[in-house]
């Protein structure tokens, strides 16, 4: 990749604000993000994220982007697992193991129900201050 | 077929002890009654953490609170909310009334974490340096590249009262400003990566989730000093936080955010990584550098300071992960901004790592000057398995143990010292009555003793001796002399030893001695450990109503503390017993137990 210079990292941080709030990424408008900081890891994220992944292939369901990321700070629940489906509130299931990963992809993002019991929600994302 | 609103009801503990099971019930039926049942879904969740104002019904998308909801409220819920759509303020949380209950001090859970350090943690895609651009990455340095020069870096950390999270609370921007002073030529800036206190994991976390803010950091500071060189140390036992940030750095060198003339500035820097194998004192400033040069990780007496005289005998500042990741936001938003959140003495948030006997262990960032009451009940959900809290440890083997009375001292560096505590880096452990205070500090002095380097006496002797004098006491051969020995130890240890390893070990001893002396003198005098933690002290006795006089454990016993005649009760001689539980598990009848 070329060097950037101070006018391409702008233009690159407007593009990728633009495209993230729109949700579009190339055309997938569902959002799984996974937590895989070694403490999810160490709960079985790796076993989650591969069903998932198995799961939307063997359905054939092309308009999901499965994302990873850090340590969402619930380690009492993990794996965690952030779902996002439009028309749908976004949710955060917690001990999210093989069985609920199905369950994600049939129930709620199939099915657009969710999963009783699973839900960690954020208890605070909406109210917690960002720096 | 699809749903269109959600009713979310708080399946945590004590949601559902105030009626949060009735609530649902009261849902399923009325949606029934108004055919909702088929467009409206309930579902109980886990706990959302509103704890005191629960039990909590919260209705999506729209994402109204209701507080303090009764089964009876849920009727009017459906036929207002869902039906008509109208909320129904009267059980409405309200912002307005929230801020009036924090000056109430009575405050809720929500407005207690502010994520500064971790804004990105389980945001982003820690791999992908897009997403961090997009959360405003690397604008800080545009800003400082372009705008500001080194000087003005430094008088803005200055400003922004920003002390280092590694521990010790030196001001950040004090460092940065004598690296600058020094003459100009070679100068490195250093990221201290090497977290090692028992149960702390806030760096790994922080790498883990956010490696490029650690990254522009570095940045920010290699610029402010005049470096153009940076060495993470990181340990080697952090494999993900190391691929992690081999793949930022080497997406930041791509983009040219790294290496020859950033973004056209004609500022250079590089980042190097360099992995600890573990050693604790390797946390240790000059222990640190000394690593990085490839030497036996040892500290050296300062002055003179590694900000004079550091790597290699040049001007290097070592910042901690989390000092670093407040930096790019204490440029973007202003020292103002940053210097109004926390105490007087010290500005900003901290970020633990909760953990023990609480309910949500996990990884929380507060303002300081947040109570220990409001991190361990509110946000932690209180003890787990319904025990009492007995005490809590911050700063790990450096730290101290603070009890209940201290619960409600809101924390900052100077707070936690007045009460024999350090801030440390973040590792906060949760106790409870199964606990025992003198197998406590014996764990951590073990750690102490297993991880001194050994270079100066105090630390090497001194700790051998005080967990000595600890397991004597464990083991009830403990004497009153013994305490004034140790305090006599503590005293020596902390004013000679050469780092803050040796200066800080005795922590956990002299805190354990000033707040529970009772717990040791019961050791001492009465041989017994309340907890039951501290074996050698455990008593085996025989139930003589059970006893059938079989004689199996007298036989067994290898010590013959067991005496007895046939087909009588025996019994059990306490000064023969090694305690080893032999007899206890020969004993067909259930007549022996310890206690």
């Amino acid at each position: 990749m070329a060097k950037l210079t101070l006018d391409d990292l702008r233009k690159m941080r407007g593009d990728k604000q633009k495209a993230m709030e729109m949700r579009d990424n190339s055309n997938k408008d569902v959002q799984v993000i996974v937590g895989m900081g070694t403490c999810g890891i160490a709960a079985g994220a790796k076993e989650t994220f591969t069903t998932l992944i198995d799961t939307l292939t063997e359905k054939g369901i092309t308009n999901v982007l499965i994302r990873q990321t850090g340590c969402m700070g619930l380690c009492h629940s993990e794996p965690t697992v952030e779902v996002v489906v439009p028309g749908m509130p976004a949710v955060i299931y917690g001990h999210v193991d093989a069985a609920t990963a199905k369950d994600i992809v049939e129930k709620h993002i199939v099915g657009h129900q969710l999963i009783d019991s699973k839900i960690c929600d954020r208890p605070s994302i909406d109210i917690i201050k960002n720096g | 077929m699809a749903y269109q609103s959600y009713v979310l009801i708080c399946g945590g503990t004590a949601c559902f002890s105030g009626g949060g099971d009735k609530i649902v019930e009261a849902f399923h039926n009325e949606l029934k009654a108004q055919n909702l049942d088929t467009t409206v879904q309930v579902v109980t969740t886990g706990c959302l953490g509103f704890c005191e104002q629960g039990p909590i019904v919260k209705i999506l998308p729209q994402g109204t609170f209701y507080v303090q909801v009764k089964p009876e409220d849920v009727k009017e819920i459906v036929a207002e909310h869902l039906v008509k759509g109208r909320v129904v303020q009267r059980l409405c949380y309200d912002p307005e009334q929230a801020k009036k209950l924090v000056a109430e001090a009575n405050i809720p859970f929500y407005q207690k974490q502010y994520r500064i350090v971790l804004r990105n943690c389980g945001v982003i895609d820690p791999e992908k340096i897009e997403d961090y651009i997009a959360r405003d990455g690397y604008k800080a340095i545009e800003k400082v590249l372009f705008e500001m020069t080194p000087e003005q870096v430094v008088e803005e950390m200055l400003k922004s009262g920003l002390r280092g999270r590694g521990g010790a609370g030196f001001p950040t921007g004090m460092k940065w400003k004598f690296a600058q002073q020094q003459p100009k030529g070679q100068k490195y800036m250093v990221c201290n990566a090497d977290e090692g206190d028992p149960g702390a994991y806030m760096d790994r976390s922080t790498l883990e989730g956010d490696p490029h803010s650690i990254l522009e950091a570095m940045i920010i500071a290699g610029y402010a000093i005049g470096a153009s060189k940076g060495f993470i140390y990181i340990r080697a036992e952090y494999p993900l936080a190391i691929h992690r940030l081999q793949v930022a750095i080497k997406q930041a060198s791509e983009l040219g955010l790294l290496g020859k003339d950033i973004l056209g500035s004609g500022f250079d820097f590089e980042i190097e990584l360099r992995f600890g194998a573990g050693a604790f004192v390797c946390g240790e400033e000059t222990a640190l550098l000394q690593s990085i040069e490839g030497n036996r990780g040892m500290p050296k007496p300062r002055p003179p300071f590694p900000a004079v005289k550091g790597l290699w005998g040049r001007p290097t500042v070592i910042n901690n992960v989390e000092t670093l990741a407040n930096i790019p936001v204490i440029i973007n938003k202003g020292a103002d901004w940053f210097n109004k959140i926390g105490t007087a003495t010290t500005k900003g948030t901290k970020v633990f790592a909760l953990t023990g006997k609480v309910n949500n262990s996990g990884l929380i960032e507060v303002p300081m000057g947040t109570t220990l009451r409001e991190i361990i009940f509110d946000i932690g959900g209180g003890i787990r398995g319904g025990h009492q809290f007995k005490a809590a440890q911050t700063g790990g083997p450096s730290g101290g143990i603070i009890p209940p009375q201290f619960l409600d001292t809101p924390i900052d560096y100077e707070s936690l010292a007045k009460i024999g505590s350090i801030m440390g880096s973040g590792g906060l452990i949760v106790m409870d009555e199964t606990d025992c205070v003198v197998d406590i500090a014996k764990f951590y002095l073990d750690f102490t003793v297993d991880e001194s380097c050994g270079k100066c006496a105090p630390c090497r002797i001194g700790g051998r001796k005080l967990l000595n004098y600890l397991k004597k006491i464990s083991d009830g051969r403990g004497t009153e002399q013994d305490i004034a020995d140790m305090k006599a130890i503590c005293d020596a240890m902390n004013k000679a030893s050469l780092c803050g390893l040796g200066q800080t070990a005795s922590n956990p001893v002299r805190s354990t001695l000033q707040y529970f002396m009772d717990e040791y003198m019961e050791h001492i005098k009465e041989k017994k450990c309340r907890s039951g933690k501290c074996s050698k002290l455990v008593q085996y006795t025989i139930d003589a109503a059970k006893c059938k006089g079989c004689t199996m454990c007298a036989r067994k016993c290898p010590a013959g503390a067991i005496t007895g005649s046939v087909k009588q009760p025996h019994a059990i001689n306490p000064a023969k017993c090694v305690k080893c539980g032999a007899c206890e598990a020969t004993c067909k009848f259930g007549a022996i137990s310890h206690g």
